[in-house]
């Protein structure tokens, strides 16, 4: 990222005022930085990491591999914190993920109803929707009206729970496979993984 | 908050990032925020927990207060949650990043 986004501040299109948190983050990020406690290089480099490296398709590489291998899904399934970091991916602060998986009979759904609480290390950063107060009340009181709203529609007999993320459990849906996608090898299944289908709102496919 | 409209570029260096061709930010300050937030987590000055018990905390008194819900009312609270734990713990003087901020307001004003 360049010096010009670095300081953020175009000031011939827009005024800035005292209480433009654009300015209170400069000003933050200027105190901080003289009393050394961050580097702005390393504050560029790790919005560049959340931005481009760590994203859904750490979820997605996790998904494919349980949906082509039996034994790494039970271990999934049974310390999902384990079996991701098996694949390189973990929390830099620690939580503790939970996998939870669909079946025809059995549907999941995450939220955090209190604020964002999203695994980032396997979905990167949470979409806007995930955070809205709208999202955060109507998943727990209505979810197949959320569920339908996105486009998915659940038989009447499937049973949707819904997981409520906090700080120290995160929890990540492991979708139903796409029929049409079995026999593919763990590279191609992984185009099959969208990021919505690992929150739960939406099914896999492309 | 007033003040915080920013006119947003499609393009070039003052273009929001996207993720997933979605809006993760819309403004740059709320990445910019996000990354310090990371670095002071990274560097040891700040522990995780607290600050999600911070962000939960800022959430909960805009939901209360019925503010507006949108992404900027989200970054908002979490610069608050920030603010506050550095403030709390000392870690830096508010009157200092007050007065900086002001010295700011002056820079660009003129």
């Amino acid at each position: 990222m360049t010096d010009h986004t670095h300081h953020g501040h175009t000031h011939d299109d827009h005024t800035h005022d005292a209480d433009d948190p654009a300015l209170a983050v400069e000003a933050l990020e200027t105190i901080l930085v003289e009393a050394g406690l961050i580097d702005p290089a390393k504050v560029d480099a790790l919005i560049h990491r959340y931005e481009t490296e760590i994203g859904p398709l750490n979820g997605a590489k996790v998904v494919a591999k349980a949906w082509t291998d039996p034994e790494y899904r039970r271990r999934l399934l049974a310390d999902g914190t384990a079996a991701i970091a098996e694949l390189g991916f973990g929390g830099a602060q620690g939580e503790k993920m939970v996998v939870v998986e669909n079946t025809d009979d059995q549907h999941n759904l995450v939220v955090c109803t209190l604020c964002s609480c999203y695994p980032w290390p396997v979905l990167g950063l949470p979409p806007a929707w995930y955070k809205s107060l709208e999202y955060r009340a109507r998943a727990v009181r209505e979810p197949r009206s959320v569920l339908s709203e996105f486009g998915t529609e659940l038989p009447a007999e499937t049973k949707i729970t819904v997981w409520d993320s906090s700080a120290e459990i995160r929890y990540l849906v492991l979708p139903q496979q796409p029929p049409e996608t079995l026999g593919l090898s763990e590279a191609e299944l992984v185009e099959y993984v969208n990021r919505d289908s690992m929150i739960g709102v939406r099914v896999a496919g492309v | 908050m007033p003040g915080s409209e920013i006119t947003l570029a499609n393009d070039g260096p003052a273009a929001p990032p996207r993720l997933n061709g979605e809006l993760a930010f819309d403004a740059p300050w709320q990445s910019r925020i996000f990354g310090v937030t990371a670095a002071l987590v990274e560097g040891g000055a700040m522990s995780w927990p607290a600050m999600q018990s911070a962000l939960i905390a800022e959430v909960a008194a805009a939901d209360t207060a019925g503010d507006e819900d949108t992404n900027s009312r989200y970054w908002t609270c979490w610069l608050a949650a920030v603010s506050k734990l550095l403030s709390d713990a000392k870690t830096v003087d508010a009157e200092a990043v007050e007065a900086e901020q002001h010295r700011l307001a002056e820079l660009y004003a003129h």
